[in-house]
């Protein structure tokens, strides 16, 4: 019998012939959930630089190291204090259950940190539970009222989300129920779509007008966020700045969705590693690092991500694909009173397992995270998750005084770059962060 | 084009009554009105405010949250009575982008001229215009009811979710695309409809709606005159025979 020789092309992949014969299929593009899947250059491609002779380290398991974090100080009468400079994104409720907004919010106020609301409104389960809550002004306008800018804390206008610069969203109509087809103004069941532009301004200099309404609407009070996806990164974090953002969001392009073109998650916009040093580079050619603070978001996991973060000039991280999994995304099980119980079914339903799940887009989450399915959604107890995520949350925090420590700073906000080296050339190009063992920076 | 007469200026009374409060924009400012129409006003019962020498300016008497009369004497710049709730403001001139924008509640007047986004994603509350009302107006439509004395730009009523437009005279390229459940009522030409929106039959109850909210907004018309623009529906779910409609 012959051999059957597999030799696989590196250009038709196995994956590739099925994405081609699939669409061939179905005549559509694939939608699905969470963020690339690709390998990009990320904060694993960076090491930081401990003390030894040169520096001094603090007492790893002693020494105080300040994580205190306060945003929105440009213009806000009321900036945003949070005990530690790990923030939680903004997802929408309709791609997540209220069950589970609750749980981010207990979470949140666990901690001393912020979360943020998402497409289709404020939910009072959200907005009760949520000690400090940032608000989302966004092209569609679900739920967006007044009454809700004025319970908020911060406001966030949202220009774009990593996993889609430019896209605009869609919830698929299987999670339009009647409470959120309600806050969204909607038939029932529909594919919704959510608007790529905002519906009264269309470019940087009315975006200025839009912040001073928003400014005027709320006395001057509370800070306004500014969220970019990242793309042109340098230009738009300036634009924003002289629009008049207290805080500016850089989301790279391994951040998550809810629902989007798989085509859109794995080919548009840019690392989170590259966009934030555009973002640093942006405020210190305007002299306003300090003065307007930045958060980025995009793929963040551990306290070495925000460490890094960082040390490169963020101010704060955004989490959001990270909390889902704290909360049981891609886990085996759900937990039910005292048990766990399986849910390999459910993901085979789905035509995937536990560790490849991004099904999010369907409704049926089988661990009750990403669904407003009655049952399903009953599958994530909010005393559960917020346990889950405060133990996430916390455990991040601590690996990032770790690391601060090493450093021997006092406060995680000392972290600088000068701590840092790259282990890659493609890393040490896009951070400006120099080769390690070289003080080599490509391209500078 | 609306037949519309140049606003005349006009001049507030002189504001005696307890009640009554009077802004001149020439000297105070902005943030002290709107402060003043947040909070103070209704703890210090006046109900109605009359404004002078707006001069363009931006955000006049946005986040109003109680039932306060409201009147501008002269021209307003972006989002006049942005995300209003219970007032009734009055624009005796012309209105700049997003008038009313996000309205939950009350009214919102313009004797004159509406620029782009006038009414975008108003949740509820009656917006009218006089004059004419140029790009997207009505975008994104959550509810709120519009009437236009004059026409309105294209791509007007764009996304439009829910409540009720009434355009009196001609409206623009790509009225009504990718509308969902808002209700378009024409008197004039239409130049095209917007992907998956149509003319549909009028109903004795479109009639009658139109004759509504055409008496609540002062304007004299024959309700039989209009024509009904709604959506298709063909674009609510994504499928292969949408043809890149997505």
């Amino acid at each position: 019998m012959t051999a059957i020789k597999k030799e696989e092309s590196a250009g038709f992949d196995r994956q590739t012939i099925d994405y081609i014969q699939r669409a061939a299929a179905s005549g559509l593009y694939e939608i699905r959930g969470l963020g690339a899947k690709r390998r990009v250059p990320n904060f694993d491609d960076l090491l930081f630089l401990a003390a030894s002779l040169s520096r001094y380290p603090l007492e790893g398991y002693r020494e105080r190291c300040a994580t205190k974090t306060v945003l929105g100080t440009r213009h806000a009468t009321r900036p945003v204090e949070l005990a530690i400079p790990i923030t939680i994104a903004g997802m929408s409720f309709g791609a997540l259950s209220a069950r589970v907004k609750e749980s981010l919010g207990r979470a949140a106020t666990e901690v001393g940190t912020s979360t943020t609301t998402g497409d289709g409104g404020m939910t009072p389960e959200e907005r009760d539970s949520s000690k400090i809550l940032v608000y989302q002004c966004l092209p569609s306008r679900y739920g967006f009222n007044p009454d809700d800018v004025r319970r908020a804390d911060a406001i966030e206008i949202v220009i774009g989300q990593g996993a889609k610069p430019g896209g605009g969203g869609m919830l698929l109509g299987q999670k339009v129920n009647p409470r959120v087809a309600r806050m969204r103004t909607l038939p029932q069941g529909v594919d919704q779509r959510s608007a790529s532009r905002h519906p009264d301004w269309t470019g940087p200099d009315d975006l200025v007008i839009k912040i001073k309404e928003l400014r005027e609407i709320t006395d001057w009070e509370k800070p306004i966020y500014v969220k970019v996806g990242a793309t042109r990164v340098f230009n738009d974090v300036k634009l924003a700045v002289h629009a008049g953002a207290d805080v500016v969001v850089v989301d790279g392009m391994q951040g998550g969705t809810a629902a989007t073109q798989t085509v859109f998650i794995e080919h548009v916009g840019i690392p989170t590693l590259a966009a934030l040093r555009q973002a640093v580079d942006a405020l210190e050619d305007l002299n306003m690092r300090g003065t307007v603070q930045l958060i980025i978001s995009g793929g963040i996991r551990s306290g070495a991500d925000v460490a890094k973060a960082l040390a490169m000039g963020a101010d704060a991280v955004a989490i959001g694909q990270g909390v889902l999994f704290a909360l049981g995304c891609n886990s085996d099980t759900y937990v039910e009173g005292n048990q766990h119980l399986s849910a390999a079914q459910d993901y085979a339903r789905l035509g995937t397992a536990p560790g490849y799940c991004h099904h999010c887009h369907t409704g049926q989450c089988p661990v009750g995270v990403t669904t407003q399915d009655p049952l399903l959604e009953l599958r994530l107890d909010p005393a559960v998750g917020a346990k889950r995520l405060k133990n996430y949350l916390k455990t991040v925090n601590m690996e990032l005084t770790t690391i601060a420590r090493a450093c021997g700073k006092q406060d995680v906000h000392h972290l600088e770059k000068e701590d840092l080296v790259a282990l890659t050339v493609e890393a040490a190009a896009m951070a400006a962060i120099p080769l390690a063992g070289t003080s080599w920076i490509p391209g500078r | 084009m609306a037949n519309l007469k140049p606003t005349p200026r006009t001049t507030p009374a002189p504001a005696a009554a307890a009640h009554a409060r009077q802004f001149d924009l020439a000297r105070d400012s902005l943030r002290d009105l709107n402060a003043f129409l947040h909070r103070r006003a209704a703890a210090e019962g006046v109900t109605l405010v009359q404004i002078s020498n707006p001069d363009g300016a931006h955000s006049i008497a946005c986040g109003l949250n109680s039932a306060l009369d409201v009147h501008i004497h002269g021209h307003v710049g972006y989002y006049a009575a942005g995300m209003n709730k219970s007032a009734s403001v009055t624009v005796h001139g012309n209105a700049g982008p997003g008038v009313a924008e996000n309205m939950m509640s009350g009214r919102v007047h313009i004797r004159g001229f509406a620029s782009t986004a006038a009414g975008a994603s108003a949740h509820g509350g009656l917006l009218i215009i006089d004059g004419d009302a140029s790009l997207r107006c009505g975008i994104s439509l959550k509810g709120g009811d519009i009437v236009v004395g004059g026409g309105v730009g294209s791509f007007s009523a764009f996304m439009a979710q829910a409540g009720r437009m009434v355009i009196c005279g001609d409206a623009e390229d790509a009225l009504g695309d990718s509308l969902y459940e808002a209700v378009i009522y024409v008197r004039g030409k239409v130049r095209s409809l917007g992907a998956d929106a149509r003319f549909e039959p009028m109903t004795d109850a479109d009639r009658a709606t139109v004759t509504d909210l055409l008496a609540l907004s002062g304007m004299d018309h024959d309700a039989a005159e209009f024509k009904r623009v709604a959506s298709a529906r063909s674009l609510y779910h994504w499928n292969a025979d949408t043809d890149q409609e997505y």
